[in-house]
């Protein structure tokens, strides 16, 4: 029971932070209609500036400042690369997106070095915050929830309450007729890519000290992020946040029970068969579920594509 | 005016059809002709090894593009469709039994039906949508596939790969394949087939309608076919020549592992189709032609050849969507007003400075790396024949400008070539 609410708390980290990555990707794409593949490296983007800040500022203003350096860069994208390639179609746009992705990689790999970066959890909160049943829970985990709910908060509170928020709704569905109504829509496309990316920035500032700062990073949390909003369903918010949370708990769950294909098997009635060096399904029989957590996303997206082919909140046509 | 049953030379879109139509052999002859002369032209070992390596490329685009270029469709996962058919080869290799009783050259076909079968089972589901859901779906699979590597091992070998040993088959006409150059002609031989194959399908109704699907999929859905089993059609050929250059790799290298089935892989083939030029036929043959030519040159130069090579995709994206195929292909018309010869002069005068800079930009850029990640008191560097001190002001102030006196003769003489084009692209007259 104890371990189960250790979990829980651990799936809802990585839960929170997929959201705060795939909500921007989820805005830019219902908007533009394109899948940024390039939105996880500015979540790696992020997790640099933010180190290279904390050297001579300290964590804090890191949290400040590279999540709008990241916002800026992101506007700058869509203004000057985007929106360029877009009258091309959409297949070359997508392919943008991909050598984006490729580029900052190397870009990052050039600047920092192929090593992992010493980004640390500031000592503010290097303390365990509670225990549960012997347990740490160490507080920069709390911290996390706090700022990714927070900014959910503030995200849903701007997208419903507030006047911006109403346009950027309203070009969602009609652009045109908003810009008719005098509004500079274009700029709105710029502001959401920049704010998506910030978000993805965010991500990476408060992700960077515990998953690791490294070259590598974009691309291990990237396609997850991607999986992620085609499960909640291309354009939808809220299935974002469900599925974020779902795979981060489906991973977490994953990984800390020790789950054999043998017992799975065997439970449903299908009895180990003799020799199984011998057996050409001998890997299928020995799979445990920490060895597949890390593809559990997949497996589940192929099958929802399969019989619930626009995600789990998404509209019929998106 | 009664109905006319033959084609009006004088009627741009009969022409059009009739010269889309046809198929014209000169270029498979002289292509036939380069492939068994080359290793004659260039004998060493390490130019056969590439022109191998380049020649596996050529059918992996090909098969890449009947999806993008023909069919419209974006695929992150193509990789494993290679992959999966050279997994399948090396185990054939490993069938004692039955790898004696087949010759080698037919190994390929073994290759590409592994690949198609994969593709067969993606497909079905894959091909209801074209665009961003296709190719989300076909990174799922290819991230899931290749994760799968690491865990079924007795398939994928697990992190070492598999490997076997291409001379264990039936002697094909006495040849053991023992030798590069033996393998070379082999893998020449399944270019020019598969080549071949691939354009042929091209020319096929279904081809024609899988260019019909990717341009209007609502109108060919209103004539009576089915967008989907147009683009499941394309997708299954498309696995079936990607599983042939796979099993072409694994005769090449007797060894694959979860890098032929990776994202980085399938990025890749993206990357050398896109480059080449979706739009025409022998777009991806140059994409692969100058991709491996740039990988294999530009990195024994440098380490930073991935850092160029993105820049270099992210800027044939933006600027020429077309590719390589489709700058050529730019210069057709001024070719038969016959006023080509309008442009030389003025390309020069803006492409050399042009070169000049992107050589000073990357100059500086070697420079940075340097000063930033050489080792502490390795001061030297050697670039374009000169060794100087990178820690001195004297060398960058000298790049600096030199990149930008190049990059301002570009932009003065850019508006001339852009009047030459102009000229060379009207008809009539030239004006005085």
């Amino acid at each position: 029971m104890d371990l189960i609410l250790v979990n829980l708390i651990d799936g809802l980290v990585t839960g929170l932070l997929l959201f705060m990555l795939s909500a921007g990707l989820t805005l830019i794409f219902s908007m533009m209609g394109v899948l940024n593949f390039a939105h996880a490296s500015f979540y790696m983007l992020g997790a640099y500036f933010a180190y290279q800040i904390s050297l001579a500022l300290g964590f804090w203003m890191g949290l400040l400042i590279a999540p709008l350096i990241v916002g800026v860069l992101g506007a700058g994208v869509e203004r000057y690369g985007l929106r360029r390639v877009h009258q091309y179609g959409h297949v070359p746009e997508l392919i943008f997106t991909f050598g984006l992705a490729l580029l900052i990689e190397e870009l990052v790999q050039f600047l920092w070095g192929k090593n992992q970066m010493p980004y640390d959890i500031p000592e503010v909160l290097n303390f365990t915050a509670f225990a549960i049943a012997g347990n740490s829970i160490p507080a920069y985990k709390i911290f996390m929830i706090f700022i990714s709910v927070g900014i959910f908060i503030g995200l849903l509170y701007i997208l419903t309450k507030t006047r911006v928020g109403m346009i950027i709704q309203a070009a969602l569905s009609y652009p045109r007729t908003v810009e008719a109504l005098g509004h500079n829509v274009p700029l709105v496309f710029m502001g959401v890519f920049g704010v998506g990316t910030a978000l993805a920035g965010v991500a990476g500032v408060i992700a960077g000290p515990v998953l690791g700062t490294f070259p590598g990073m974009a691309f291990v949390l990237g396609s997850i992020v991607f999986v992620t909003i085609v499960i909640g369903g291309l354009g939808s918010l809220w299935g974002a946040l469900v599925a974020s949370l779902l795979i981060g708990w489906i991973t977490t769950f994953a990984k800390s029970y020790n789950v054999r294909m043998e017992d799975v098997l065997n439970g449903i009635g299908i009895s180990t068969p003799t020799n199984l060096d011998d057996n050409l399904f001998r890997d299928f029989w020995t799979i445990t579920s920490p060895q597949i957590a890390d593809i559990l996303p997949y497996i589940l997206m192929v099958l929802i594509l399969i019989f619930r082919p626009y995600g789990l909140l998404g509209k019929r046509d998106a | 005016m009664t109905d006319q049953l033959t084609t009006d030379p004088a009627k741009p879109a009969q022409r059009m059809r009739a010269g889309s139509m046809s198929i014209t052999l000169m270029p498979w002859i002289i292509a036939s002709l380069l492939l068994l002369f080359l290793p004659f032209i260039f004998q060493a070992n390490s130019a056969i090894t590439i022109m191998n390596q380049m020649s596996i490329t050529i059918i992996f685009a090909l098969a890449y593009n009947m999806l993008l270029g023909q069919g419209g469709m974006l695929s992150f996962g193509h990789a494993v469709y290679m992959g999966v058919g050279g997994f399948a080869c090396v185990h054939i290799m490993n069938m004692d039994d039955f790898f004696a009783n087949i010759p080698l050259p037919l190994l390929p076909v073994f290759g590409g039906l592994f690949g198609m079968g994969l593709a067969t089972i993606v497909g079905a589901f894959s091909t209801r949508k074209a665009g961003t859901v296709f190719a989300m779906i076909s990174l799922g699979v290819g991230e899931l596939i290749a994760a799968c590597s690491v865990i079924i091992v007795a398939f994928f070998g697990g992190e070492e790969g598999i490997s076997g040993d291409r001379t264990y088959g039936m002697p094909f006409f006495g040849v053991e394949f023992l030798q590069q150059i033996e393998v070379y002609y082999l893998i020449a031989f399944w270019v020019i087939i598969s080549a071949a194959l691939m354009y042929l399908f091209s020319r096929t109704p279904v081809g024609r309608m899988a260019n019909a699907v990717r341009d209007n999929p609502e109108r060919a859905e209103f004539l009576g076919y089915s967008a989907r089993w147009v683009r499941f059609y394309s997708f299954v050929a498309s696995g079936f020549f990607a599983g042939v250059a796979g099993a072409l790799f694994a005769i090449n290298y007797e060894i694959l592992t979860e890098e032929n089935l990776n994202l980085v892989t399938s990025g890749q083939i993206l990357l050398v189709t896109f480059l080449g030029g979706v739009g025409f036929f022998f777009g991806p043959i140059l994409g692969a032609i100058v991709f491996t030519l740039v990988q294999t040159v530009l990195s024994l130069q440098t380490e930073l050849w991935a850092f160029y090579a993105g820049v270099l995709f992210v800027a044939t994206v933006m600027f020429f969507p077309g590719g390589l195929a489709g700058v050529l292909m730019m210069h057709v018309p001024a070719m038969r007003l016959g006023k080509a010869k309008l442009l030389v002069v003025p390309y020069i005068k803006t492409l050399l400075p042009a070169l000049i800079g992107i050589l000073g930009l990357s100059a500086l850029v070697e420079m940075v790396f340097h000063f930033r990640h050489a080792a502490t008191g390795d001061h030297e560097m050697t670039l374009f024949w000169t060794t100087f001190d990178s820690h001195t002001l004297l060398p960058w102030i000298v790049a600096v400008v030199i990149t930008v006196a190049a990059f301002w003769l570009m932009r003065m003489n850019m508006p001339g070539m852009v009047a030459a084009w102009h000229q060379a692209n009207t008809v009539g007259k030239d004006r005085a």
